[in-house]
């Protein structure tokens, strides 16, 4: 059903992720990365299945924790890492860091640093391009937590009544910070939020890659049929705490452990090997790749130089 | 064609049009020129805009680029920001600059800074236009004077014009920025008439206009303090005192030769600010004077400001709020007459 390449290629994304994430927690530890850091570890299916699913001529639109949708889009490794250790070689010349990537080679329009955000961000890209009258749509990631924030039902009201290609994708971990879903909403199922606006909404399991993949195909082929907005809830739990130093003791083993044993790098790995029928070798060629790209990037970001004050001094003087 | 005030006054044709009429010729050229420019807010579609300065809009862009929202201020707000880091040059209207509080995130955290924390690599070329001032007993929540807000934040461009011809010079301007800005129009200037000559012309971001020249002391104004100086100045003309007029007409950038220029010339300087006296713009200029021409200045620089209150409804209340044409008058004369 799905081209052993198409698999290679999700995985790929997949081990990319959790390479990068993990590799950049122990840059972190070393003092190389400064402020805030949250981890993609343990949602990498929902980034890479939609991306996978979307045109180049997409947008996205990312959020705080936002390395693996910038990854999954395609973004280049040593830019990002370049800019998570503030280097002047980095997607922002080390002004923005980890939240603040945009990468518009790829047309990701940028992490935020504000939750919820970059809602209303992603729905006016895809205006913008329904008035040039251009095939575009906006697959906007935002979080549990940015449910709660109004601008999630002002915005995804406003895709409605447009009528825009938007696909609103809720990544649901179960916590804002560190508050369960289940203290601040009534109903843990938050899709349901958008059947109130007209908008066709469901949740898919955020772990498994064809399940993300497929969901977002169909959706984003209706918004190009004029069909959008699309709430797509995927349920997903966090590896880690919020940030790299949040230890994330609220977060109960058994639940922990229930998504360790769903972890969506394993279920893509078994889809190459199983549907794909790839061999173990071939797929630590893939692993094997992977890491040697990162540590190349890691190279780089750490040879290269620093921003230079006294530019940065003249381009605020008169500001 | 960018003028400065001679050009103007020459430029002017004897054409007068409300300011309202102005601005709604600046987003129709503008639109007309380039397929890029829409507006949107509520109302300004179908309605025309509470102010009328959209009005016509709708019928000759059609829908898609004269839009009607709904009371989602943050939302249409950063659907602008979002529009414009892919291309568009959006044009939003909040209806009054009370709500504009409602936007502060999109407009503070997203489009003032997001070319900065993208490295340069994005851009934000919206405008948001606001309407806001004390005038009609509108109250407390429907009166504000917030340009500090604005000028406080770096990324924003600040616009306050006070005439028909400087709105509709500057509001070309800004949407022609690669910037985001905030323009600033105010409730009781919007039937003002002025001469605005009928071909194209644009007034230059950053650049004060002297709307009235004079020698004995500088009045630093903008929006609807304008008038109200001229005004005075009128009379204090008549007293033998020559006051020198000058309106930044936008804070940010702010034109700071001008007013220093002036203030070197006159040595006396009063600033006039509709906003609440505390943490204003005035209170910064008055800074930027001090340190640049002090030695050229014979008195301190006086304020008058709005008192540090929320707007009353009753009108008396209201008056006493802000900064009259007899508190102007008075504040000269003690200038003038302390002097030496």
């Amino acid at each position: 059903m799905y081209s052993k390449e198409t698999l290679t290629k999700m995985y790929r994304t997949l081990y990319a992720i959790r390479t990068f994430e993990t590799r950049c927690i122990k840059l972190y530890r070393q003092g190389l990365i400064r402020g805030y850091f949250h981890p993609y570890l343990g949602e990498e299916a929902i980034a890479t299945g939609v991306c996978a699913a979307l045109e180049e001529r997409d947008y996205i639109v990312s959020t705080h924790r936002g390395h693996g949708h910038c990854i999954a889009r395609g973004a280049e490794i040593k830019k990002m890492l370049a800019e998570l250790l503030g280097k002047a070689a980095g997607y922002c010349n080390g002004r923005g860091g980890s939240m603040h990537i945009a990468d518009f080679s790829t047309n990701n329009l940028g992490a935020n640093g504000i939750v919820g955000a970059g809602i209303p961000l992603g729905v006016g890209a895809a205006l913008g391009a329904k008035i040039r009258g251009e095939d575009r749509v906006a697959a906007i990631f935002f979080s549990d937590g940015a449910a709660n924030n109004g601008v999630f039902a002002e915005a995804m009201n406003l895709a409605a009544i447009w009528d825009l290609a938007v696909i609103l994708v809720l990544e649901n971990n179960h916590y804002a910070v560190s508050t369960p879903i289940e203290q601040v909403s009534r109903s843990a199922d938050l899709y349901k939020r958008g059947l109130g606006y007209g908008v066709e909404s469901f949740a898919v399991d955020g772990n498994d890659i064809l399940e993300v993949y497929q969901k977002t195909a169909a959706a984003a082929a209706k918004c190009r049929d004029g069909k959008g907005p699309i709430l797509m809830e995927a349920k997903t739990y966090r590896h880690t705490g919020h940030h790299v130093n949040d230890p994330g003791q609220y977060m109960p083993k058994e639940t922990l452990d229930y998504y360790k044993s769903k972890d969506p790098v394993k279920i893509g790995r078994n889809y190459l090997l199983k549907e794909a029928k790839a061999s173990p070798e071939e797929v630590k060629r893939i692993e094997a790749a992977v890491e040697q790209e990162l540590e190349e990037a890691v190279q780089f970001a750490v040879d290269s130089p620093a921003p230079s004050v006294e530019e940065f001094l003249l381009e605020v003087e008169n500001a | 064609m960018t003028a400065n005030t001679k050009t103007e006054l020459a430029a002017a044709t004897g054409r007068n049009i409300m300011l309202r009429q102005a601005l709604n010729e600046a987003l129709a050229e503008e639109m007309r020129l380039d397929p890029k420019v829409f507006v949107m807010g509520l109302g300004v579609a179908e309605r025309g805009g509470s102010y009328k300065v959209t009005v016509g809009l709708l019928d000759e862009f059609g829908p898609l680029r004269a839009i009607d929202t709904p009371i989602s201020e943050p939302s249409f707000t950063g659907a602008a920001v979002g529009a414009a880091i892919t291309g568009m040059r959006p044009v939003v209207e909040i209806l009054f600059v009370d709500f504009s509080l409602l936007v502060l995130d999109q407009l503070v955290n997203q489009a003032a800074k997001f070319k900065f924390m993208t490295g340069g690599a994005g851009s934000v070329p919206m405008v948001l236009r606001t309407q806001g001032g004390v005038g009609n007993g509108l109250a407390a929540q429907h009166s504000q004077s917030l340009e500090a807000i604005f000028y406080h934040i770096p990324g924003l461009k600040l616009v306050v014009p006070s005439t028909p011809y400087d709105a509709k010079g500057l509001l070309k301007s800004a949407i022609r920025s690669d910037e985001p800005v905030v323009f600033m129009e105010h409730k009781l200037l919007y039937m003002v008439e002025g001469e605005v000559p009928a071909e194209q012309y644009l007034v230059e971001l950053g650049k004060a206009d002297v709307k009235r020249s004079g020698s004995d002391v500088t009045l630093i104004a903008w929006s609807n303090m304008i008038p109200r100086c001229l005004a005075a100045a009128e009379k204090l003309a008549d007293e033998g005192i020559d006051a020198e007029v000058v309106d930044p007409r936008t804070l940010v950038p702010l034109d700071k030769d001008t007013i220093i220029e002036s203030a070197k010339k006159t040595g006396n300087v009063v600033i006039v600010q509709e906003a609440v006296r505390r943490g204003g713009v005035a209170s910064d200029i008055a800074s930027i004077i001090q340190q640049e021409a002090f030695d050229y200045l014979d008195a301190p620089i006086k304020i008058i400001a709005g008192k540090n209150t929320p707007i009353p409804f009753n009108l008396e209340l209201e008056k006493a709020c802000v900064p009259q044409e007899s508190d102007i008058i008075l504040a000269v004369r003690s200038r003038v007459h302390d002097k030496g």
